[in-house]
């Protein structure tokens, strides 16, 4: 598994029924939380500005799926579809997203910097790449505890040119920490391919360099995703090792709401859509398999509709922090 | 005992008594680290000393993800010049994530950074940053002198769940004081009186302190009475202790190693200034490196640094003798 494009021969039967509608639910639960964050920063409801992972679900969910409550992530600005993929409440996300009181981080993080310490969830980051040395720190403090955690660390194409990436990778390698690499290729940086500014194909091969796995899957598929993210993980969880897994993906939205996009055109952005969209993918192969009916489809549509609107009342009926709460939760000690 | 010799008994008595505690950073097991701060520590408690390659960044993330999810590390910065290389770290993570993250989490890290000038180290082995984590919100910054209180405020920090950047001069490893045995604490943000005057305090932390006692027993000579005041920990600041002494001498000169501009002088002025102008005879002196890199030969670097005349001439100029 170096490098290489996997062509899984994936048993769904082992899956099991209820495990392939659960990924699809979480699936449609981050498109549609997505879609509505979207809405709402367009009508002026959330400050500041918002990154959205339209497109990449497969990644999220896929590999999520085979962690435990008490395994860390570390996610990216581009971070709600992680969140919601190892648990996070939906509430307390969109009241974090409204600058709320009742959100995750009590108004003080935003849409950037959601974290659910109780479930693993080590905190989305505002700098790009800042998720690798937390989660070396992470897997270190795994080995040193001697339990069977596991640490992912989710990252852009556009982190991987950055030294944490190579830091982290070197220091996982060399201590055989329980870390698995998550790149999200999804073909831009901000504004700017991957094309040009990677001097390899498939960002997975740098793992050469580190003498560790690597593997590059179809990321819009997301049982491709599940089956390498499992191994990898049950691998770490052994105490193999780290390894690197790349998720060809594509980046469907702007690198933020309202980014004019005058790198890319909309034809392409729109074949993507039409070709390759994970949550579509997958619905066609559960339909062929005759275990998604459309009755069952929007079933399940709507509850997650209705969740989100639940979400979307709690967040809105929340009151904004009082200001003199800037100066709270800075240290514990004082 | 020696200044080193003070941090090294702190470690191994917290590390004796809570196994979360362990140390990583580059060079530590072969020379107990590279000034010998942590000899026999990794004999004594295998597995908790951890070398690294020679990658900051990673260093001090590797014990903030680790402070994050149950340990309570200390990272060593080999020479504080080198927080550079992972001021992301530092700057945008330790220091903010308790807070961004609206309180969730607790950041128990300690970052030992050994700073100073005096040893012809140059620009990249001389700085004294502190006035740099002094600016940055969400993180503890201490600059013990004395051995004392090398060994009671490493307890302090080891034991505090807030992340510390803990700087200690490297010409001051030697330096020989009593170091009370077991139990000592030096609780962070307590400032201490470390000589009495009535005439005039003179406010320093560090390898300041030195430079003031000395040139405190020369005003003595001269009938002024210095108040010396080490700071110990400069964020939280004890500013309690300083206007106490300053509304009795009405006059005050910041000592400081660090470069003069921005540097914590400043701010210890400006308070001054703004808190207790009423109670000043005289404006607020600083007495500071100057604005240059660390330079290499000795006649530069010795021009370069503050020296006890500096401070002598400065207490003169606010006692207007």
């Amino acid at each position: 598994m170096r490098g290489e494009k996997l062509k899984p021969v994936i048993d769904m039967k082992s899956i099991g029924l209820e495990m392939l509608l659960s990924l699809y639910r979480k699936m449609v639960t981050i498109r549609q939380f997505e879609t509505l964050a979207g809405e709402m920063f367009a009508a002026g409801k959330i400050p500041g500005f918002i990154h959205l992972s339209i497109g990449q679900e497969a990644s999220s969910v896929g590999v999520c799926s085979v962690l435990r409550p008490d395994d860390y992530i570390t996610t990216t600005h581009r971070g709600h579809g992680h969140v919601i993929a190892k648990g996070g409440d939906l509430k307390r996300m969109f009241a974090e997203l409204m600058g709320r009181k009742t959100g995750y981080c009590k108004g003080k993080g935003g849409s950037m910097h959601i974290a659910d310490f109780s479930i693993g969830i080590l905190g989305a980051n505002g700098v790009v790449a800042g998720g690798f040395p937390i989660a070396v720190g992470a897997g270190l403090s795994i080995k040193l505890r001697k339990t069977d955690q596991v640490a992912v660390c989710f990252f852009g194409d556009g982190a991987s040119n950055r030294g944490t990436f190579h830091e982290a990778l070197n220091m996982a390698a060399i201590w055989n920490l329980p870390i698995l690499f998550v790149c999200e290729n999804n073909c831009y940086a901000s504004t700017t391919r991957t094309s040009y500014a990677c001097s390899i194909t498939h960002i997975a091969t740098r793992a050469n360099g580190y003498n560790i796995p690597g593997l590059s899957v179809d990321g819009n598929d997301i049982l491709a995703v599940r089956q390498a993210a499992d191994e990898a993980i049950a691998r770490a969880r052994r105490g193999e090792g780290p390894a690197l897994l790349e998720n060809k993906t594509y980046r469907r939205r702007g690198h933020f709401e309202g980014d004019p996009q005058k790198y890319r055109t909309q034809e392409e952005v729109a074949e993507w859509e039409r070709k390759n969209d994970p949550l579509f993918r997958f619905a066609a192969l559960l339909r062929r398999r005759k275990i998604l009916t459309s009755e069952l489809e929007n079933e399940i549509k709507e509850k997650v509709d209705c969740e989100l609107k639940e979400a979307i009342k709690f967040a809105e009926e929340s009151e904004f922090p009082k200001p003199e709460e800037a100066l709270d939760d800075m240290f514990i000690n004082l | 005992m020696s200044s080193s010799a003070a941090l090294a008994e702190a470690l191994q008595e917290e590390m004796s008594i809570d196994e979360t505690i362990f140390i990583i950073g580059e060079d530590l097991i072969s020379h107990g680290g590279i000034f010998g701060q942590f000899k026999n520590l990794s004999e004594k408690f295998p597995g908790r000393v951890i070398d690294t390659p020679i990658s900051e960044t990673c260093i001090i993330g590797a014990g903030l993800g680790a402070a994050l999810t149950g340990m309570r590390p200390l990272v060593d910065m080999h020479f504080a010049d080198f927080v550079t290389c992972a001021m992301d770290e530092i700057a945008n993570q330790t220091a903010k994530i308790r807070y961004m993250f609206g309180g969730q989490v607790k950041v128990p890290l300690v970052i030992w950074a050994p700073d100073g000038a005096g040893l012809r180290a140059a620009a990249h082995h001389s700085q004294s940053l502190e006035s740099w984590f002094v600016h940055t919100p969400g993180i503890k910054v201490v600059v013990p002198s004395e051995p004392a209180d090398v060994k009671g405020l490493t307890k302090a920090a080891i034991r505090d769940d807030d992340p510390v950047i803990f700087f200690q001069h490297k010409k001051l490893f030697a330096k020989e004081g009593p170091v009370p045995e077991g139990e000592h604490i030096v609780p962070l943000g307590k400032a201490s009186v470390k000589r009495s005057g009535d005439h005039v305090t003179l406010i320093t932390y560090g390898s300041g302190l030195y430079m003031c006692l000395e040139a405190s027993n020369e005003l003595a000579r001269m009938g002024i009475e210095a108040e010396v005041i080490d700071l110990r920990t400069l964020k939280p600041l004890d500013f309690d202790t300083i206007a106490r002494s300053v509304k009795k001498t009405n006059r005050a000169v910041v000592v400081h190693e660090a470069c003069l501009s921005g540097g914590f002088g400043a701010e210890v002025a400006a308070r001054i200034g703004s808190e207790l102008f009423d109670d000043l005879d005289a404006p607020v002196i600083r007495v500071a490196a100057k604005d240059v890199p660390m330079p290499f030969s000795p006649t530069l670097e010795d021009f370069v640094l503050p020296k006890v005349e500096d401070i002598i001439k400065a207490v003169q100029q606010v006692t207007y003798r």
